[in-house]
């Protein structure tokens, strides 16, 4: 059925991907889109970058461990793949950190278990050079805590509070939550006049 | 207390409120189309669940669709694999469906309203980030992924937090050669990408009450590009005479009603918003992105931005500048006119309809695209390539020396043959001009309006369209 669970801490080695609006074309050409199953994608995770940047951090075997994702403004703008989330996830990401999301890609990650999380960029730039100075760095994210450890260091996050109360709840996968009061949907249908087809008065 | 539309809608499409703190909000039409959708069915077959609401689903096919030759089975397997996966799911679930076969094909965000399913003061969702361009009627629409797909599928319902609203008013009358889709170009060049995010966008203003409901669409249409998901006008006169007479449109008495209620979602007058941005259209010229996002652009008059001009705001803006001019191969200060092209299309849901195809005609009619370039044609729909080749415009493209082709997204992203090769240079009309977005991971694509890209076309290079346009 669905693996919805509780989601906090998130720990791991991270991966710091430099530059702002780093869209969901890159993330994931729309070629492999070109399939009726997410079987795959991983491998294919920022695959044009990397041909083109030889020093491209996904292709780094340093990186590879790495399951913490480090990135800068707007990440994940562009199109509503979800294909983008699941090709980082299958990658081995488990939790993205950057001064800013698009809001599609925070909302399909989230709904796949994937947590997008905000610092500040001056947090996030001292991060990223701890860990391309030192890749083996243990990072710690808290969703419940709001933080990142970096060794000694603790960084204050930032996290919509319906998206953060939806990892840590396990509701982020929200199909069953949405079917539990299937009444209640009906009512609202009920209601709008559109819905009934502006029949009656 | 006075309301935005926004408010309005949401209000009327809550359900409850989420453990999470997140808000049920009922979604009135679900439009899916082949790409975003085979895994959210799987995912419901393997819960054991049912499609909760087949009657206010609707699909079309478009993003894989060949518009050259559309038989069966594709060519392309993994395209006829996912064709084939949709007309099942279709079949299975009791959605209706405009396939190949039917004569309301096309773009998913143009037959929405073509067909009158888009209304106003609905919720909208659909597995494509375009889908903020049913905001020009009025509704609320969102831009989904495929986990969402399952939940709507499911329940007919998404989980979200609520959204601020910014109002956009375009003051002015736009002056002669200039677009919607040179008001969009201006209005994220001003906000930036990611400066929606978090809001809905409310336009408005005299510019844009004076719209054609296609105008409209190309605004809402990019909202996304400007980091907006939900893009909105407030319905008025110009979205009724729209709707009337649609195939899914209301009618005679329930019409009225209909007319009625949608009157009453549009914003209060003193409605309060969380941020105000005016604008003066008669300023605005005809645009052309330089760069790799669709907020690197400048008026047609302009140079192209240096990394160490006065644009950039941090450092982020800097990197962001000097990678663009690497990648697209032109020079920071160079006039933006001039830029060489090899390949024009008109096409995508941001500008393949019926007055998008009339005003790159008037431009082309009686010229011939230049020898280096090849040119094509992409309505957004079958009814549209249908009405237009009534009013003579497909012989207008062909004696221009374009291709005429069948109904689908094709160049915009190319997941059907139609694509660049290697670096070359295409004019668009299309929204997105991300790096590899046409098919090549090295193409380079110059987004502007229709006009600009038929005047391209015959220039073979980025010219001032209002120079080739027959004095009014």
């Amino acid at each position: 059925m669905t693996d919805s669970r509780e989601i906090d801490r998130i720990e791991g080695r991270g991966i710091a991907l430099r530059g702002i609006n780093i869209d969901t074309d890159r993330i994931i050409p729309a070629r492999f889109l070109k399939a009726i199953t997410f079987d795959g994608l991983g491998e294919h995770v920022f695959e044009d970058d990397r041909a083109s940047m030889p020093d491209h951090p996904f292709s780094n075997p340093a990186y590879r461990q790495a399951t913490i994702l480090l990135a800068n403004e707007n990440f994940g703008s562009g199109s509503s793949r979800e294909h983008a989330p699941q090709a980082l996830k299958r990658w081995g990401i488990a939790a993205c950190l950057a001064e800013s999301f698009s809001e599609i890609f925070q909302g399909n990650s989230l709904a796949i278990g994937l947590p997008c999380v905000t610092a500040a960029h001056s947090d996030i730039e001292s991060v990223m050079t701890t860990v391309e100075e030192a890749p083996d760095t243990k990072l710690a994210v808290s969703v419940s805590g709001l933080t990142l450890q970096v060794g000694d260091r603790r960084i204050t996050l930032h996290i919509p509070a319906g998206v953060r109360g939806a990892l840590l709840n396990g509701y982020w996968d929200a199909t069953g939550l949405l079917l539990e009061r299937f009444e209640e949907v009906e009512a609202v249908a009920a209601r709008l006049p559109y819905v009934q087809r502006f029949e009656g008065s | 207390m006075s309301k935005t539309l926004l408010q309005k809608v949401w209000n009327a499409h809550t359900v409850r409120t989420l453990p999470s703190g997140q808000t049920q909000l009922f979604i009135g039409l679900h439009l899916i189309h082949e790409v975003t959708t085979p895994q959210a069915f799987d995912m419901l077959r393997a819960r054991g669940t049912t499609v909760a609401r087949p009657d206010l689903t609707y699909a079309t096919v478009d993003h894989i669709v060949p518009t050259l030759d559309q038989s069966r089975p594709f060519v392309d397997e993994l395209a006829e694999g996912m064709m084939a996966a949709l007309e099942r799911n279709c079949r299975e679930s009791g959605i209706r469906f405009s396939d190949l076969t039917t004569d309301r094909q096309g773009i998913v965000h143009v037959i929405g309203p073509e067909l009158g399913l888009t209304q106003p003061g609905m919720t909208i969702a659909c597995g494509d980030s375009h889908t903020s361009t049913h905001g020009a009627f009025g509704a609320v629409a969102f831009g989904i992924g495929t986990s969402q797909v399952r939940d709507v599928l499911a329940s007919q319902c998404m989980a979200l937090d609520p959204l601020k609203v910014r109002r956009i008013t375009v003051n002015g009358t736009l002056g002669a050669g200039v677009y919607a889709k040179d008001v969009i170009l201006e209005i994220i060049a001003r906000l930036g990408v990611k400066g929606g995010v978090g809001y809905a966008y409310e336009y408005g203003g005299a510019a844009i009450e004076h719209m054609t409901m296609d105008e409209r669409m190309t605004i809402c249409n990019m909202s996304i590009e400007g980091g907006a998901r939900v893009g909105y006008v407030n319905p008025d006169q110009t979205t009724f005479d729209y709707m009337k007479g649609r195939p899914f449109a209301p009618t005679e008495e329930a019409f009225d009603r209909a007319t009625a209620w949608w009157s009453s979602m549009a914003s209060d007058p003193d409605a309060a918003y969380d941020d105000v941005v005016v604008l003066d259209g008669s300023a605005i010229e005809p645009r052309v992105t330089w760069g790799i996002n669709p907020g690197q652009s400048v008026g047609i008059g302009d140079r192209i931005p240096s990394p160490d001009g006065g644009f950039p705001r941090r450092e982020g803006d800097r990197a962001s500048i000097a990678e663009a001019l690497e990648f697209m191969g032109l020079d920071a200060g160079a006039p933006i006119r001039g830029t060489k092209i090899d390949v024009a299309f008109v096409g995508s849901c941001t500008n393949s309809r019926l007055s998008d195809l009339r005003e790159a005609a008037r431009v082309v009619a009686g010229r011939h695209v230049a020898k280096h370039v090849r040119a094509l044609v992409v309505p957004g729909s079958k009814s549209i390539r249908q009405a237009a080749e009534e009013e003579g415009l497909d012989q207008v493209f062909l004696q221009a020396g374009f291709d005429w082709r069948g109904a689908g997204c094709s160049m915009c992203l190319a997941m059907n043959p139609d694509r660049l090769e290697g670096r070359e240079v295409c004019a668009s009309s299309s929204n997105r001009n991300f790096k590899g977005r046409q098919g090549s991971p090295t193409g380079r694509t110059l987004l502007m309006s229709p006009a600009m890209v038929a005047a391209a076309a015959v220039a073979g290079e980025v010219t001032d369209v209002r120079e080739l346009m027959p004095r009014e």
